[in-house]
Parts: structure tokens; C-alpha cells; sequence
């Protein structure tokens, strides 16, 4: 703006100038509106974290890290100091795994047949699938806890698998369905027609195309058993704490920093695995 | 309504060399979606390297004949073979046959050399970068090879379909209107260039479509089907100068058809009597045998505009031309090339005329008092028993 001014000849009346500049700074907050609004929003999101990596570092006076002390590096260097924190989140990152692969395998089996057979309670599975999701978490929690009981079966690392496959099913069956809906079925019908017979087909044609909605759907159960609580709780032993339970358990007892470091490592995780993703996405696009 | 004519005679493909081989034979193939009947009973011999169009408005049964060949749908009755082969029953991967197909459906997450590789790396073929890079050549492809289909243009990604498909060089090629999303000039392009691909690679070619033109400037043989039948079969000229229905007189080019009775039988020429009880000839051999009451057609390019006589006599035939002596014109459109005249005969028909600007000739006007002439030769007649105007809707919607 200024540019224009120092442009002006010789002999310019200057009295216009502070009238275009008022204008021009108004214009230049309308023209940027999206950038700040986008830029608050972005320290909404992201403030939680930045004070969860900060309180990382922190070295609290007592049991409480909820006020800055100091600067350490003790709970980055004794991750496993605090009692029973590693033991909880390597249970919770074993039950991750194991419901992840679980649902994600039965949950695309149940897509393929919901989405490409007719049969006998279709209709049925089709809305029964959904009702894991619909279902409040609390009386989903509770109604298994009657069932486990009721069957005798021991509370523990079995009952939290069993109620993590089942919840993490309905969501892994969501999203590959609608992918696979979205598959035009002449695709694999020309694989057909090029001499692929149904297994390469199905491993050349519909499993590439599929696949980021099983991967969607994998993601998506792996953070939702990770971090379940409520239906966890209700089916846990004393045996069986995972990460969550430890956290709510500790925050009663005190807060160790490590829980601060555990945060800020799965978040550090998390954004390096989404620019992984768009760098190797954009590195394919620019390939062609 | 059977087909006027069987395989015999002419197509010995391309290469001239007639062969009984790897010709794709279908023998009463029938399909039924319940109670509908998609292809009803078709009886047909496509020769080995030749191109073949199957013509006909839409649900027709075109695409359902073509999926019954890929082995994409399983006939209801009937039996289709390729040479001693049998395959009606084969999986779509056991059969020396490909499609084009109407959408291309090309494999998105795989590159145009992917696309075109799938085939012969299935079937573990030796050589397939140099196969494939053949066929791009031929394709004129080269510069796309890594592009994904999304990265391509509609005419660029009809031709990745055709590659596709002939790098495997199958017994028998199906089309499923490869062109129809392209536009005029690409499409004529396209067609010279299929053409040139199919004389080239000498393999059988099916080619399903809704445009005469096509058809005709293409194929060596055209089925004009209709209603899951074939309504008629022949070469293409064959078939625009005698057709053998009112369906196919229709749908292929424009017809005039004129309601007579047959008056005389004679063993070269046969005169029939038009509304106006004037006698015009057709040659026997354009006149179903058997029938009294016929269609008496003529193409209106075949039709000459003259001044009027003084007497306005009833139609009647001299010098080999039939003659209707007593018309009005009632709409003349100037084209250009030609013009188009509508002209109301004295039974008050309107017959349709084109006639060519060779310049010199008058050019009428409406309400010009014409006489018309044609000649025998090109008068052809058909069972009065059909709809004069079957055809006639379709291929107007059709464009
Ligand atoms: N799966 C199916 N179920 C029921 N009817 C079908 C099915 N497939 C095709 N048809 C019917 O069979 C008839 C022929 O269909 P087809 O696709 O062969 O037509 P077409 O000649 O290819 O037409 P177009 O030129 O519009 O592509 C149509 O009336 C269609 O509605
Ligand atoms: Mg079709």
C-alpha cells in the first residue's frame, strides 16, 4: 500500500492518503479473515496439547504436575518410573492391536457380505450393525458386565477384548462398506474379462481399492479401543488396568509427568504418521 | 422377421481368407430377466476376422448378447462357441475373448502400462513391456504410459480401453459403444482409427451400436436387432438397398412406404397397384413371395423431382422407372448438398425426397405441381402385415 504513495509524482495532493490507508487496512483484515479465523481455531485445537508437551518437562513439587515448577528431563529419560504406568499402556496398546486386527478382519468379511450378497437377515445384520455405535457406552458397558457375570466368565483381559472387538466391528463395517459401495462392479468384472480369476481379482482389483477404507476403518478402532474407558471400566479386573483406567486412577492418586510424556509421544506419533502419509501421496502424484 | 440372409457369402474378414476355425458361433441364445426376455433365440455365425456391428436401439439386448459372449452373464437357453470350442458355460478368464466396455472401466489405482499389462501378465505372457509397448505405439499412447486414467481424457481413456484389450489379441473383440461418449470429430477419428487397428491386428471384432452411420462406414456385416431378435443381417449395402423389414427400412437411413396390393406376378418383374390403383413394378426378387397387401419402399434419395405433366394420370411404370405423375409439393428445405422436399401424392401421402444440387435443376417450391420418378431397380416391397412406422421414433431419439 505504501508503494503507491512513494510511486506518486511530484506535487501529489497527500491529503488523500491516510483515508486510502484506513481503507486498505480494513480490506487487507477482510481479504485475511479466513487466515485469522483459521489460525484461532487452530490454537483452540491445539493449545491442549502444546500444554500437555510443555507440563512434559515439568519437575511438580508433590504429587500434582498441574502448576510449572521447573524445567527437567526426568520423566523423559525414567518413562517407567511411575508405578504401574507401562504396564497399563502396554496392555492397552496389546488389546489395541489384537481388537484392531480382529475387527478389521471379521468387519471387512461382514462388509464384502453385506455389500455384495443377498441373503436370508440381511436387512437385519444390516441394522443390528449399527446399534453398537447408536448405543450410549455406559448401558453398553453395563448390559456386558450383566453378561459376563451372568456366564461366569472371569473379568479381565478376555471380557475388555471381547467388548473392544465388538465395538470397534461396527465402525471397521461402516467404512469399508461405503467403500466398497463405491466400487463400480465393472471393474472387477473387466479383471474378469482380462483373465484374472476371482482370487486375483479380488487381491489385484478390489483389495487396492478397498484398502483405504479397511485402513480407515483399522485407524478408527485402534484409537477407539485405545482410549475407551467407560466400557473398559465396567469390564476390567484389578489385574487388567489399561492406559485410561491408569490415567482416571492417577488422577485421584496424582498426576506423574510420564502421563504427559505418554501424551506427547502418541501425539508426536500421530502427526508424523499424517505428514508420512500426504508426503508419500504427494511424492506419488508428482511421480506421474 | 428371420435374417435374409446367412453367413456364406461374404464374410471372409479381412484378410480374405475364409475360415470356419475361430468363428464365434451363437445358436439360439436366449436371456430372461424373469419374465422379460432381453435376447430372444439368436442365431448367428460371426467369420473369424471380420468386423462385425450389431446395431439397434436401446435395451434392444446389445449389451446383453456381448455380456453372454464375455461370460459375464449366463444365458437362459442356447449354446455360443468359438471355432469346435464351446464356452457358453466358461468362466469370463477361460475365454480368448475382450471387452471394451461402454465405461471403459479402467483400473483407477493402476497406471495406463499397468492398465494395459493386466491381461498378459495374468495369463503369464512372455514379453509383456514389449507387447505393451507395441500397442501403445499402436494406440499412440507412448507419452501416457505412467499417467493414472483420472489423468486422461476422455478419447485418451477410450483408447487405454481398446489397448487394453487387443494387446491380449483375442479370438473375438467386443465393443460395447466404445464411442458413444465422444464427441463427432473425435468419434470419426476414432473409428477410421479402430478400423485401421482391426484390419491391422486382423482379429473378429463385435461392435455394439446405436449409430447407423458408424455401423455402416465400419463393419463388414451389420445385425440390425430389435425387441432381443435380429431383424436382419447383411453388408451394409446390402442392407440400406433391400431392407427386408419395415423396422429395418426404418431404423437404417429414412424409407418412404407406400401401401399396395400386388396386382401381377411375373417371373422377373411384379406390378403392384398403389392407393391410387396406378400399377408400379418391383423386380421379383424384392417382393416376399406369398403375400398380396405390401409396403411398396423407396429410399427418398432415390426419387427424382420433375416438372408436372399436363394430365394428371394415376402412377404407373415406363422405361424402367415407376412414375407418380400427379404431386404437390408441400415443403422444400434447400441443405446444400441437396434439398429435401415433402411431397403430397394424390392418395395424400407425404413422400419424402432428397435430391441432389448438381446445379442446373429447378428447385421447386411448396405448392409446385411435381411428378416423381424411380426406378424399378431400387423399388423393394414388404409384408403389409408390419408397422409402417416401426423404427421410425427410435432412431429419430437416437440421433
Ligand atoms: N440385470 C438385468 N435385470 C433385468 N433386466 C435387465 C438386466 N439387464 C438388462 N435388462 C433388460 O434387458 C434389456 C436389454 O438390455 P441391454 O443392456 O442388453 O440393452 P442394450 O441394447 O445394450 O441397450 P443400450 O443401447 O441402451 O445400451 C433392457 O430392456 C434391460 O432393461
Ligand atoms: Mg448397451
Amino acid at each position: 500500500m505504501t508503494t503507491t504513495v512513494g510511486q506518486r509524482p511530484a506535487g501529489a495532493k497527500p491529503a488523500t492518503i491516510p483515508a486510502r490507508r484506513r481503507r486498505s487496512a480494513w480490506t487487507v483484515l477482510r481479504e485475511n479473515v479466513v487466515w485469522v479465523v483459521a489460525a484461532l481455531a487452530l490454537v483452540y485445537l491445539l493449545l491442549p496439547n502444546l500444554v500437555v508437551v510443555l507440563f512434559s518437562f515439568n519437575k511438580p513439587n508433590g504429587r500434582f504436575n498441574y502448576t510449572w515448577q521447573r524445567f527437567s528431563l526426568d520423566a523423559w529419560l525414567h518413562p517407567c518410573a511411575a508405578p504401574g504406568m507401562c504396564e497399563s499402556l502396554s496392555l492397552s496398546l496389546k488389546i489395541g492391536v489384537v481388537a484392531t486386527v480382529v475387527a478389521t478382519l471379521l468387519g471387512t468379511m461382514i462388509a464384502f457380505a453385506l455389500a455384495r450378497y443377498r441373503f436370508h437377515g440381511r436387512a437385519g445384520s444390516n441394522l443390528l450393525i449399527f446399534l453398537p455405535m447408536a448405543t450410549p457406552e455406559v448401558v453398553m458397558g453395563s448390559s456386558l458386565l450383566t453378561l459376563f457375570v451372568s456366564m461366569g466368565i472371569p473379568l479381565g483381559r478376555v471380557t475388555i477384548l471381547i467388548a473392544h472387538i465388538m465395538f470397534c466391528l461396527s465402525y471397521v463395517v461402516v467404512t469399508v462398506k461405503a467403500r466398497i459401495a463405491g466400487l463400480d462392479p465393472r471393474l472387477e468384472q473387466a479383471a474378469a474379462d482380462l483373465y484374472a480369476n476371482e482370487w486375483q481379482t479380488f487381491r489385484r482389483i478390489t483389495l487396492p481399492l478397498v484398502a483405504p477404507g479397511i485402513a480407515a476403518g483399522a485407524l478408527l478402532a485402534f484409537s477407539l479401543s485405545f482410549d475407551d474407558y467407560i466400557v473398559t471400566n465396567f469390564n476390567a479386573s484389578n489385574a487388567s488396568i489399561t492406559f485410561p483406567m491408569y490415567v482416571w486412577g492417577a488422577a485421584a492418586r496424582g498426576t506423574p509427568v510420564q502421563i504427559n510424556v505418554i501424551g506427547t509421544a502418541m501425539f508426536v506419533l500421530a502427526v508424523l504418521a499424517v505428514a508420512l502419509g500426504q508426503l508419500a501421496g504427494r511424492r506419488r502424484s508428482r511421480a506421474h | 422377421m428371420r435374417p435374409r440372409r446367412g453367413q456364406d457369402s461374404s464374410n471372409t474378414g479381412p484378410t480374405g481368407v475364409a475360415s470356419a476355425s475361430g468363428d464365434l458361433v451363437l445358436s439360439s441364445l436366449t436371456k430372461r430377466f424373469g419374465p422379460f426376455t432381453a435376447v430372444d433365440g439368436l442365431d448367428l455365425t460371426i467369420a473369424q476376422g471380420s468386423f462385425f456391428a450389431l446395431l439397434g436401439p436401446s435395451g434392444c439386448g446389445k449389451t446383453t448378447t456381448l455380456r453372454m459372449i464375455a461370460g459375464l452373464e449366463q444365458p437362459t437357453v442356447g449354446e455360443i462357441r468359438i471355432g469346435e470350442h464351446e464356452i457358453t458355460y466358461d468362466k469370463p478368464y477361460r475365454r480368448p475373448v475382450n471387452t471394451v466396455f461402454q465405461s471403459y472401466a479402467l483400473f483407477p489405482h493402476l497406471s495406463v502400462r499397468e492398465n494395459v499389462a493386466f491381461g498378459l501378465k495374468r495369463r503369464r505372457s512372455d514379453s509383456v513391456a514389449s507387447q505393451v509397448a507395441e500397442v501403445l505405439e499402436l494406440t499412440e499412447l507412448q507419452g501416457l504410459a505412467d499417467r493414472k486414467p483420472a489423468q486422461l481424457s476422455g478419447g485418451q481413456q477410450q483408447r487405454v480401453a481398446l489397448a487394453r484389450a487387443i494387446v491380449n489379441k483375442p479370438a473375438v473383440l467386443l465393443l460395447d459403444e466404445p464411442l458413444g461418449a465422444l464427441d463427432l470429430k473425435l468419434r470419426r477419428q476414432m473409428q477410421v482409427e479402430l478400423k485401421r487397428i482391426q484390419t491391422e491386428v486382423g482379429l473378429t471384432f463385435v461392435h455394439v451400436t446405436h449409430d447407423q452411420e458408424e455401423a455402416m462406414t465400419m463393419a463388414d456385416t451389420i445385425a440390425v436387432m430389435n425387441a432381443g431378435r435380429i431383424e436382419q443381417l447383411g453388408a451394409p449395402a446390402e442392407l440400406y438397398e433391400l431392407p427386408a423389414t419395415t423396422f429395418a427400412a426404418n431404423f437404417l437411413g429414412q424409407s418412404n412406404l407406400i401401401r399396395a396390393t400386388v396386382a401381377q406376378r411375373q417371373p422377373d418383374a411384379a406390378t403392384v397397384a398403389l392407393p391410387d390403383g396406378g400399377l408400379v413394378a418391383v423386380p421379383s426378387g424384392r417382393l416376399p413371395a406369398g403375400i398380396a397387401e405390401v409396403w411398396v419402399g423407396v429410399r427418398p434419395e432415390k426419387i427424382s423431382v420433375h416438372e408436372a405433366a399436363d394430365r394428371a394420370d394415376p402412377a404407373g411404370h415406363t422405361a424402367g422407372r415407376n412414375r407418380i405423375p400427379a404431386a404437390v409439393v408441400t415443403d422444400a428445405s434447400f441443405m446444400g448438398v441437396s434439398t429435401q422436399y415433402l411431397v403430397r401424392t394424390p392418395w395424400q401421402q407425404e413422400l419424402m425426397v432428397f435430391e441432389q444440387n448438381r446445379g442446373g435443376a429447378t428447385i421447386f417450391r411448396p405448392g409446385d405441381r411435381v411428378s416423381l420418378s424411380f426406378a424399378t431397380e431400387h423399388t423393394f416391397a414388404l409384408d403389409a402385415g408390419q408397422d409402417a412406422e416401426a423404427g421410425i421414433e427410435l432412431d429419430e431419439a437416437l440421433g
